[in-house]
């Protein structure tokens, strides 16, 4: 075994389901909430503060018999723009999806203004994104832009 | 020339410079000639959500010089959306009802949301502290009709600039026009970074203050707005600035004389009443072309003209 597989063993292997790596260490509860992943019944391992070449310390969860749809990795992109979605298949990696946070969020994020009408009226929200990096997105309806992201229960 | 028949106008970056060019030069027909009963088959919804009489009057007045029906209401408590039926599902009966909806309405993003639901063209009469594009589309033709052009001016705009929404999309506007700006207000009510954005991003400039008196001799209009006594958390602060953006017979000394005074009405007292004398003032004609700029906005988006 390479002193790289080694490496990854820190958390335990799964025989299948998904890692989500690149996590910013203040955002892996975020990502757990945002994925519903500690309503999942099956096994889940959790990693925080492990060596990342790129970014220092970073996250890891690794979801046993879990695979997540393509609404899902924007939510992640979201609060661990870094992050990268390994989907396992009997041990193995079936495929490898670094996340992107695309031109519009809809649906999954809540407008910050209480008097925007997304707020007042049984609708879906949408925003277009002015700048990925800090993150700044503006409400499709009532123009509002915010830096502070909260997302729809 | 583009063709505006159906399309929304809900906020002033729907249209482009060439497209405001068209509606204004259509403003200039119907104020030679308001008389036009082009619309006298189309029914026009106009349902104003919140109280105003000064854009729903025009509204309804351009629509009636068109020859058009006008149905709706002018207070929300006699709707059904008082006895909690959804702002969707008065939009879609409505649009059954009509050949185009003026709306206003008290949320934010209303106008947008009512238009995606809209079987028919909508035009948003203002949403919340959002939008009201047809009051800048008012203040462009103004601005043309008293400059005789759009490009390279110098806009001073005073008094609350933070939570005004005419401000702020007279700003947009103006970008596409090479304008200069001049912001005259207290520090709690500049200009938000967020509109300054679209004067940085248009390359050109903006320069601020907090006295009326010194951008006075350079401006081609000045655009007056009314600072709140109830934004200041400190009276006192009020108070001491209060008289620093009011614009009297003294402080228009040195101005040009080609220079005009914009506000969007109600004027409370930040336009001295000696002012309205004087050839400057052009506030009142300014409202009176709000009818023509709307009737050309209604004739373009049904396709009449």
């Amino acid at each position: 075994m390479t002193t790289k597989n080694k490496k990854e063993l820190i958390v335990s292997a799964i025989e299948n389901g998904t890692v989500i790596d690149h996590i910013p260490v203040n955002a892996v509860l975020k990502v757990i909430k945002i994925l519903g992943i500690d309503a999942h019944q099956d096994e889940v391992l959790i990693g925080m503060n492990l060596e990342s070449k790129k970014y220092g310390r970073k996250g890891i969860i690794k979801v046993r018999n879990k695979y997540f749809e393509k609404s899902d990795l924007n939510k992640i992109a979201l609060a661990a723009p870094h992050a990268t979605l390994i989907v396992i298949k009997d041990y193995e990696v079936a495929e490898k999806i670094a996340v992107q946070i695309p031109n519009t969020i809809e649906k999954i994020v809540k407008c910050i203004n209480p008097n925007c009408i997304t707020n007042n009226e049984e609708m879906d929200t949408k925003f277009s994104v002015i700048e990925k990096e800090p993150l700044k997105i503006q409400c499709h309806y009532c123009e509002k832009t915010m830096t502070n992201i909260r997302f729809t229960e | 020339m583009a063709n505006l028949k159906g399309r929304n106008l809900i906020s002033i970056t729907d249209y482009t410079k060439q497209e405001y060019m068209q509606i204004l030069e259509l403003a200039a027909e119907f104020e030679a000639n308001p008389r036009q009963e082009l619309l006298k088959d189309k029914v026009i919804a106009s349902i104003f959500f919140e109280p105003s009489t000064r854009t729903r009057l025009s509204f309804e007045s351009a629509a009636s010089l068109l020859g058009a029906k006008v149905i709706g209401f002018s207070n929300p408590a006699a709707t059904s959306q008082s006895k909690g039926e959804s702002l969707h599902d008065t939009i879609k009966m409505l649009s059954a009802y009509s050949d185009l909806i003026v709306m206003r309405h008290n949320k934010e993003g209303a106008a947008r949301y009512a238009a995606e639901v809209s079987d028919v063209p909508l035009i948003n009469a203002g949403d919340g502290a959002n939008q009201h594009p047809t009051q800048c589309m008012l203040d462009l033709y103004s601005i043309l009709k008293t400059q005789g052009k759009l490009d390279n001016l110098h806009i001073t705009l005073v008094g609350d600039l933070k939570y005004g929404r005419t401000v702020h999309s007279l700003v947009q506007a103006m970008c596409n026009f090479n304008a200069t700006f001049h912001l005259v207000s207290p520090v709690e009510l500049k200009l938000p970074s967020s509109v300054k954005m679209h004067i940085k991003r248009a390359k050109l400039d903006y320069y601020q203050y907090t006295n009326i008196k010194d951008a006075v001799a350079v401006s081609d209009i000045i655009y007056m707005t009314r600072v709140q006594r109830e934004r200041f958390s400190d009276p006192l602060e009020y108070e001491k600035v209060k008289d620093s953006c009011i614009l009297d017979l003294a402080t228009l000394e040195g101005c040009q004389e080609s220079m005009r005074i914009l506000h969007p009405l109600p004027r409370v007292n930040e336009i001295t009443t000696d002012v309205d004398k004087t050839q400057n003032a052009y506030y009142f004609q300014q409202a009176k072309n709000g009818v023509y700029v709307r009737q050309a906005l209604m004739a373009a988006i049904l396709g009449i003209k």
